[in-house]
């Protein structure tokens, strides 16, 4: 297997190097490796450990540098390369991770040196994956994914690593694996949170405020009167602090998901409205003036042409309100909830200091607002197909 | 060949002129708001105050006091514009700008953090995407984050934040600005990058005969051509940074700026107050919006962008 | 100057003027034309000189402002209710969310026609273009050429009599040009349209037309109108023929004599 395989016609050979950044790294990850062993990994001021007292993480440190010396040589490069750092560097990671949390708060300097060494075997696995040129579309596709997840999971084993090792108090910031056990603990809290929140309050407000925006916006294109009136306001209201009215909504439709249902229409009504419309105005003239010769009348030309072209904006508009929807809800809350619902949670347990619940309340929101996403992405991806900006 | 754009006919009268523009449809649409807004107080408003009548023993109110008692009651379930228009002149106009009491104060406090967090965040922004654009593995590695983390209510995080920073003794302007720079910074990175990327093709490749260095490239070519992209993420990010320092405002138990006059007005029912707030808060955001605006005509007219 | 054959569009002393606000621009002025059944005829000129505004008052796209129009002797409005012709504009202008059968359905599904009678048009007009075989693609799966292809076939789906074509091919390279120029003589052969066609290429003109009518700007009139006495069977050899040339050099003094150079 050579560093070459994968990649279309094989230019002419060409002496295989290290670019600036990768030779740094290498150096650097190498250099540290070497200088960790003779530095404590824990200490405490009672005592103070190497690495010998610690034989897995040795033999990690081993392995990283087998891996990394012929590396910084040129003599191990391509997909090989890529696949032996990111397992060196997520095994040193475990390693790690398991290591500190036996001994939190006593991280010595050894230990820190060998985080960064992890840490920069990582970036260079990512340099190696982003690097590569697969023939395989699948393969291709899988790359693209697994960059953005190694980035994401460092950034957790960082926030682990850091947490623990400088005993940072749990009211400040709890380590991800405290969230992740206050995840699996509270599934019913975290449901019924998710229950009022999103199924009520953000679904049934979304479904309002979009489908009014989007009939106004067609009763607005039929008056060109109302259309000129009505499009600067919008642009105007999109812009504005429309959250605000959450107290007032609270006033109105009291405690439970009405009131957050009510807010999230308003945040939603006007993306929607002012991009169908301007979806809407979206058909050409040559367009127009075909329909006119075929002497279509108004619904003819609404539900085959101009519907379907304002259909790239209309999308637009799901997508930034389903963000908006959620983030319309949850700071409704804030302003008056019955005791359930996750800005509620968010803004309880904040008072009780109970961080890790908030974190785990955050973790279901984001959850719920990228997958909330990701549909309407596909639903757009169905629908406008033929769009540039979708079709390959 | 097509002269559709010139058939529009001259305008008969100043008003048919009026009414082509969008000027007058706006004022037109703005009106019939503020009238919907009249006959909607009363009404919301109608149901209490005849519970007001019964009480008072007051038999067959004539309609006309009906009305003109629901535009006027203290706490209204719907304050009628003149209310609003009246307490906001009130708390503006009327009060020491020093004075708890003044509008002015509460938006100052309100737009101090806005702006220093929106500033922090468009630098940051802007920084971030520099880089992602001339690093490959960043631009993978964390272009997509930043970019479904859009999709997540960051806002849900702005308690936390304003909470655990007091507990280490970090309170005041930072923690709603760092909202503010958090909400910002992200429209102004993604529009960024678009906007570095901007250039086509050909115009890179000019820079590439001339062997000019990736920083030359940026500060001749990549920079100009990302400024429309700029400025509008920047009135995005403007109009983001204002709601991140009015919900920074919530929890901290309602002490000043305009998001705390929101909560304190739905603690003790003071609807006009929550009105004039909101009010202050669109008037804020407009303005900030409408300012960006002004700069970008101004820079892009210096560039010769537009004419 | 009409032939034998019943007239299609009749136009006399036409005038459209546009309101603009540096003054009235005369788009057309002193129009006068007859078109025949069965011919073919070119709008020829340079850019201003109200060729294309000429075909979008024939379609009722543009109400002139002067003189009478006659369509089939009805007015342009009753003409286009009626659906008395296909219109070609410089772009294919199709439907990227429908197939190329589904392009060529739309005026059928507007005009109210069965399903079986759509599919079977489809069929027939895709035959006539030579598309068949792309009837499940996207255009924007297809070639320019392609897609002015499937325009055309579209525009004759619902079989008007007259078929009005704006510069269809303007926006192609030369080859595809001239081998779809060729096509378009054989569809004209075989189905006895009435095709009014604006160009602004001398050769394409005179290779395809019956008539060729040369306009010039400032205000938009007529200058000449040249009838071909070549013969209606043609191939691209004929460009090279004596009389050919003869025809493209009374062309091309028309235009350079009603052209103004004072601009």
């Amino acid at each position: 297997m050579s560093a070459r395989e994968g990649t279309t016609p094989a230019p002419a050979p060409r002496p295989h190097r290290l670019g600036a950044v990768r030779t740094v790294l290498a150096s650097l990850a190498l250099a540290l490796a070497l200088v960790a062993t003779m530095m404590p990994v824990i200490a405490s001021d009672t005592m103070a450990l190497g690495l010998l007292a610690f034989p897995l993480l040795a033999a990690m440190v081993l392995a990283a540098v087998i891996v990394l010396a012929p590396y910084r040589l040129c003599l191990l490069r391509g997909p090989r390369a890529a696949g032996l750092l990111a397992a060196v560097s997520y095994a040193m990671a475990f390693v790690l991770i398991s290591l500190i949390a036996a001994h939190p708060g006593q991280a010595g300097s050894g230990f820190w040196a060998l985080v960064v060494v992890a840490w920069a075997i990582a970036w260079l696995s990512v340099e190696e994956m982003a690097g590569l040129k697969p023939r395989q579309p699948l393969w291709g596709r899988a790359i693209a994914l697994a960059i953005p997840l190694t980035f994401g999971a460092w950034l957790l084993i960082l926030w682990q690593v850091l947490v623990v090792g400088f005993a940072v108090p749990k009211v400040l910031l709890p380590p991800p694996s405290d969230i992740w056990v206050r995840l699996i603990a509270s599934p019913e809290v975290l449901w019924a949170d998710f229950r009022q929140t999103f199924l009520k309050g953000v679904l049934i407000g979304y479904a309002l405020g979009c489908g009014a925006g989007f009939l106004v916006a067609i009763l607005v294109d039929r008056v060109p009167f109302l259309r000129r009136g009505l499009l600067p306001i919008g642009n105007l209201v999109s812009a504005l602090p429309i959250i605000g009215v959450a107290p007032i909504m609270v006033m109105w439709f009291g405690f439970d998901w009405p009131s957050k249902a009510a807010v999230v229409v308003i945040m939603t009504f006007f993306p929607m409205l002012v991009n169908t419309v301007t979806g809407l105005a979206a058909a050409d003239r040559m367009q127009l003036d075909l329909m006119h010769t075929y002497a279509a009348n108004y619904p003819q030309t609404l539900l085959k042409m101009r519907l379907p072209m304002a259909m790239p904006f209309v999308f637009n508009a799901l997508k930034i309100n389903s963000t908006l929807a959620l983030i319309g809800a949850i700071v409704a809350e804030f302003f008056g909830t019955p005791i359930v619902g996750m800005g509620f949670r968010i803004s309880t347990e904040v008072g009780r200091m109970n961080i890790d619940m908030v974190w785990a309340s955050i973790a279901v929101a984001a959850l719920a607002g990228s997958l909330f996403y990701g549909l309407v992405t596909l639903a757009e991806r169905a629908v406008t197909f033929w769009h540039p900006s979708v079709r390959r | 060949m097509t002269i559709e754009a010139l058939t529009a006919p001259p305008s008969r009268s100043p008003f048919a002129g009026l009414m082509q523009g969008t000027a007058g449809p706006v004022l037109v649409v703005v009106a019939a708001i503020i009238a919907v807004w009249y006959l909607a107080a009363v009404m919301l408003n109608a149901p209490f105050q005849r519970d007001m009548y019964k009480r008072g023993g007051i038999e067959d109110a004539p309609l006309a006091q009906l009305v003109a008692d629901t535009l006027s009651q203290d706490r209204p379930v719907l304050p009628a514009p003149h209310q609003v228009a009246v307490e906001l002149w009130d708390t503006t106009a009327n009060k020491a700008v020093t004075s708890k009491r003044s509008l002015v104060y509460h938006g100052g406090i309100t737009l101090s953090s806005t702006l220093l967090g929106f500033v922090l965040g468009t630098a940051l922004g802007i920084g971030l995407a520099i880089l992602v654009v001339h690093s490959r593995v960043l631009d993978k590695s964390l272009m997509p984050w930043v970019i479904s983390s859009q999709t997540i209510p960051i806002l849900a995080i702005a308690p936390m934040i304003i909470v655990v920073l007091n507990a280490i003794g970090i309170s005041g302007l930072l923690p709603k600005a760092m909202i503010s720079t958090y909400l910002s910074f992200f429209p102004v990175t993604v529009g960024m990058v678009k906007g570095l990327r901007s250039p086509e093709a050909i115009q890179m490749d000019l820079m590439k005969t001339y062997s000019a260095s990736p920083a030359q490239a940026l500060w001749k070519l990549r920079l100009p051509s990302a400024m429309p992209y700029l400025f509008a993420s920047m009135k995005v990010g403007v109009a983001a940074s204002l709601v991140g320092a009015i919900v920074g405002e919530l929890p901290t138990g309602a002490v000043a700026g305009l998001g705390a006059r929101l909560l304190s007005g739905s603690y003790y029912g003071q609807t006009v107050q929550i009105w004039s707030a909101l009010i202050a808060a669109a008037v804020l955001a407009a303005t900030l919006v409408a300012l960006i605006g002004v700069a970008e005509r101004l820079a892009l007219k210096r560039m010769g962008m537009r004419r | 100057m009409t032939g034998p054959e019943r007239s299609v569009i009749d136009i006399e002393n036409l005038s459209l003027t546009f309101e603009t606000n540096d003054g009235p621009v005369h788009a057309l002025s002193d129009i006068d034309l007859s078109i025949g059944e069965g011919d073919f005829v070119s709008l020829i000129g340079p850019s201003g000189c109200g060729k294309t505004t000429l075909l979008r008052v024939i379609a009722d796209l543009e109400a002139p402002t002067g003189g009478t129009i006659s369509v089939n002797g009805m007015s342009p409005e009753e003409a286009r209710l009626k659906r008395a012709y296909g219109y070609v504009f410089q772009a294919a202008a199709l439907y990227p969310w429908r197939t190329i059968a589904d392009n060529i359905a739309l005026p059928l599904e507007i005009m109210g026609f069965a399903k079986g009678e759509r599919e079977e048009r489809i069929r027939r007009n895709m035959e006539l273009v030579n598309l068949s075989g792309f009837e499940r693609k996207y255009p924007w799966q297809l070639s320019g050429g392609m897609q002015q292809r499937a325009s055309i076939a579209r525009a004759l789906s619902f079989d008007p009599d007259l078929l009005l074509m704006d510069e269809p091919f303007g926006a192609l390279d030369e080859i595809v040009r001239d081998h779809l120029n060729e096509q378009l003589l054989k569809l004209w052969a075989k189905t006895r349209k009435t095709v009014v066609f604006v160009t602004h290429s001398i050769p394409e003109a005179v290779f395809l037309s019956t008539r060729i009518v040369v306009l010039c700007p400032r205000p938009g009139r007529i200058y000449d109108v040249i009838e071909s006495d070549l013969p209606r069977e043609r191939t691209l050899d004929i460009r090279e023929t004596p009389e050919f040339l003869k025809i493209a050099h009374r062309v091309r003094e028309g235009l350079r004599a009603g052209h103004s150079y004072d601009d």
